[in-house]
């Protein structure tokens, strides 16, 4: 008996038991007054032998699989069960039904459960997240030091299929990958710091409504646009265009390189800096602008020596979330800052990063017992938890920084 | 004075500082469109070459049986390649006859397949049938190709060119609609390869991720805005985990997808139905938070107002505070679905990255996605490719334009209802 079958007909039978329900409640109403409207009756009767009956086959199935594998029933059987286990229940709750019946209470006793369960995936994803994480990675420590792998020099994943191979020694010295993170992190933030935060206080501080109504939403379509779409954009125009300019002053640069990566990643967070400043700048009382108007300053000295300061905190974790983001980003380096790892801090060679390397291993490749695809689980634990703590830094400083003007 | 002077310079020299950052901003943006539009709008139109084609008895069908079964088996390339001899009888010698047949596209034998299962009747008379072109000739017909290039550097050599220039002068070569691209999945070859695959699998897993992530994120935003009880501890915790996940990076929800969708619950690999739960995963967060800022920006007095009346507190959510959020909370479910529509990184991690030319036909055929389409694209060198790359970017940024005009739509709309 095929499951969607068991289903589609306790849903059927719910709908017929909400009618029956229904219709009993309606008629207690003629002669009395009911506690709950007759559609809370009916709902009662409908979700409450669902739930049971769903349940009642949720249970079973575990009790087999599990427990008493051999203990093993036909589906049928189980079928009929749930049937029976339904018209149970329903019949109980039917018995019930009278003029003092709380039904209502009882169905939004149910709606705030269901709520609640709801609400809980967000646990258990963060669960998941960490048990599948650290479970793989913990097998890839097993294998490889975890002293070796965080501060190793030599990345090198391929695992050796003969003694002499070149090129492949099986290392995995993740520093090379953390320094070309935050090289193009660093690059990035140099774009997008000045233009974001000169944006956000010319947006807040000069601009008029009209101009502000125009040019925000602009600079909102450069934050939906796509990575992948500022990847190829990477490749096709500014990774050339530096490559050719490079030419022009006798400098040769690698058609993959971490310039060009962390510019178009820069490009990419600036709409992210403004929008935080703009909040943060905006959250400054009207009053320490209006004292410093007052006695005399001009806006940009109102702006430099009071909105500042007073905003600064909130500005640092505005600067963090966004170094936090460019650290996770994946697909504009993948496809412009290079394969191989390189210990530099040249932006004009390839470099390779943690989410890179992380999707490098694990395309393609799909053995689970070899140190090169558990490696992209150590990998991503690191950066897990890298930039969990930037957030959490980042997070607190905004929020200090908010209570102290509320 | 002269203090001042300075001073109001110094204010001058500060505006432009933000003048010019935000030009700098527009500027890139510009350059952005303008760069992807430029590569990418010739994709939308195909090259086709007018073929004499005899269909011939003889070929496809020696013993007369009217059978489609016999005739499908017939020489359909040997068909193609004599049409393109009596166009140009001159052409003589191997390499030359070799070089000739490669000006149409390999699909043309297919093509005139099709034809003739369509219609038996056909064989044995002589019809022109225009046959889709090389990419290469696609390419120069678009003028992606330089025709006065010196011959070693262009793709078309100089007899290539003058077949070509001749059909052109008799008009036997024209550009069309492109609808290869909106009707075939991935191909090598470029000028057959289109973005079905990639269309309908970013639908299936959109539809997956829309179906979970909306009921679920929804359903926790009341409850955290209405329901749950303050300075609890384990709310708290509910909360602080939702802020998390809204900035963990998209790849490791991809680690996830692999750990416990593909390997433990061993869900098969490059399917919608995965790529869908894993873009929920990331996209419920996104849904959570500003579910509850349009929650909380409901006017307290409306909870009061049927409070008062005797509604309970359940009722007074559901039939007053939901109805007047409804707006604002689909203005963020749809922001969170554009989000995940343009999201490839765990994608890739679960596998939606292979050469898919079979169209999905549900949730647990392979597929890929238009993001992904357009990494997989961006690394093919040819010229062919990189045009139809930038068409893809252009699709997906025309749905992303259509969803977020969208939720502005419904965000003003929310603005009115709550005033």
């Amino acid at each position: 008996m095929n499951i969607t079958i068991i289903l589609i007909t306790l849903v059927l039978l719910a709908a017929s038991s909400y009618y029956v329900g229904l219709k009993k409640s309606i008629s207690i109403q003629k002669s009395d007054k009911l506690h709950s409207a007759p559609i809370y009756h009916g709902s009662l009767l409908a979700i409450y032998s669902l739930i049971v009956s769903l349940l009642f086959i949720l249970i079973w199935h575990l009790f087999e699989n599990y427990l008493y594998p051999e203990f093993s029933l036909s589906r049928n059987l189980i079928f009929f069960l749930s049937l029976l286990v339904f018209l149970i229940t329903a019949l109980s709750v039917f018995l019930k039904i009278e003029k003092n019946f709380r039904a209502r209470e009882k169905v939004e006793n149910i709606i705030e459960i269901f709520l609640l369960i709801c609400s809980t995936v967000a646990i258990l994803i963060t669960i998941g997240i960490l048990l599948s994480v650290i479970f793989e990675a913990t097998r890839f420590f097993s294998m490889v030091p975890i002293t070796d792998f965080l501060f190793g020099t030599h990345w090198s994943p391929q695992i050796p299929i003969r003694e002499d191979q070149v090129g492949s020694s099986g290392a995995f010295g993740a520093i090379p990958l953390f320094t070309g993170t935050f090289l193009i992190a660093f690059i990035a933030m140099i774009i997008a710091g000045p233009i974001g935060l000169m944006s956000a206080i010319y947006m807040s501080e000069y601009a008029t409504k009209k101009t502000r109504d125009i040019i925000k939403p602009l600079t909102e379509i450069l934050a939906g646009i796509p990575t992948v779409v500022y990847g190829f954009f990477a490749v096709i125009v500014v990774a050339p265009f530096i490559r050719s300019s490079g030419e022009y002053f006798g400098l040769n640069i690698a058609s993959e390189s971490a310039l060009a990566a962390g510019l178009v990643m820069g490009i990419m967070i600036i709409p992210f800096v403004s929008s935080i400043s703009d909040d943060v700048i905006n959250a400054v009382p009207q009053n320490l602008k209006d004292g410093s108007l007052g006695v005399g300053a001009t806006k940009s000295e109102t702006i430099l020596k009071v909105i500042i300061p007073a905003a600064l905190p909130g500005i640092i974790g505005g600067l963090l979330l966004a170094i936090s983001r460019a650290i996770g980003e994946t697909m504009i380096v993948v496809m412009a800052a290079g394969m191989s790892a390189n210990l530099t801090a040249n932006p004009l060679e390839a470099v390779t990063t943690v989410t890179v390397q992380i999707l490098v291993l694990l395309v393609g490749d799909q053995e689970f017992d070899s140190p090169k695809t558990l490696a992209a689980f150590a990998l991503g634990l690191v950066l897990f938890f890298m930039t969990l703590i930037l957030n959490y830094v980042a997070l607190n400083i905004v929020r200090k920084y908010r209570e102290q003007y509320e | 004075m002269n203090n001042l002077k300075s001073r109001l310079a110094k204010e001058k020299r500060f505006k432009a500082y933000g003048i010019i950052s935000i030009i700098t901003a527009l500027t890139l943006l510009t350059i952005l469109f303008v760069s992807i539009f430029s590569q990418g709008y010739t994709a939308f139109q195909e090259t086709r070459i007018q073929l004499p084609v005899y269909f011939d008895q003889e070929i496809l069908d020696p013993n007369k049986t009217s059978d489609w079964d016999n005739i499908k088996k017939a020489n359909f390339n040997g068909l193609v390649k004599q049409s393109l001899r009596n166009l140009f009888p001159e052409v003589s010698g191997r390499s030359n006859k070799r070089k000739l047949y490669k000006i149409v596209s390999s699909s043309a034998e297919y093509q005139i397949r099709n034809i003739v299962n369509n219609d038996l009747s056909i064989i044995g008379s002589k019809q022109n049938i225009w046959v889709l072109a090389d990419d290469d000739v696609d390419m120069l017909i678009k003028g992606n190709i330089n025709r006065n290039l010196p011959e070693n550097e262009r793709r078309i050599d100089d007899q290539e060119l003058m077949w070509i220039e001749y059909l052109e002068s008799e008009n036997l070569i024209k550009k069309v609609f492109n609808k290869t691209l909106f009707t075939s999945g991935d191909s090598s070859e470029s000028e057959q390869s289109g973005i079905l695959v990639a269309l309908l699998g970013s639908f299936y897993a959109l539809l997956i991720t829309l179906a979970l992530s909306f009921p679920i994120g929804i359903a926790t935003a009341v409850y955290l805005e209405e329901f749950a009880p303050k300075d609890n501890k384990f709310v708290d915790f509910i909360e602080v985990n939702i802020n998390n996940l809204a900035a963990v990076p998209s790849i490791i929800f991809g680690l996830l997808g692999l750990a416990i969708f593909l390997n433990f619950f061993e869900m098969p690999r490059s399917a919608p139905l995965v790529g869908g739960m894993v873009l929920s995963l990331m996209t419920l967060p996104r849904i959570i938070i500003p579910a509850r800022a349009a929650l909380k920006s409901v006017p307290p007095s409306i909870r009061e107002g049927a409070l008062g009346l005797g509604a309970s507190n359940v009722q007074a959510v559901f039939n007053h505070v939901l109805p007047i959020a409804t707006p604002g909370m689909l203005t963020g479910t749809i922001i969170g679905m554009a989000q995940a529509l343009g999201e490839s990184a765990p994608l890739l991690i679960i596998g939606m990255v292979a050469f898919i030319v079979d169209v999905p036909q549900g949730f647990t055929d392979p597929a890929t996605a238009l993001p992904v389409q357009i990494y997989l694209w961006a690394d093919t060198p040819e010229r062919g490719f990189v045009e139809r790359t930038a068409a893809v970017i252009m699709v997906l940024l025309i749905f992303l334009i259509l969803m977020n005009s969208l939720a502005i739509y419904l965000r003003k709309k929310f603005e009115k209802n709550i005033t």
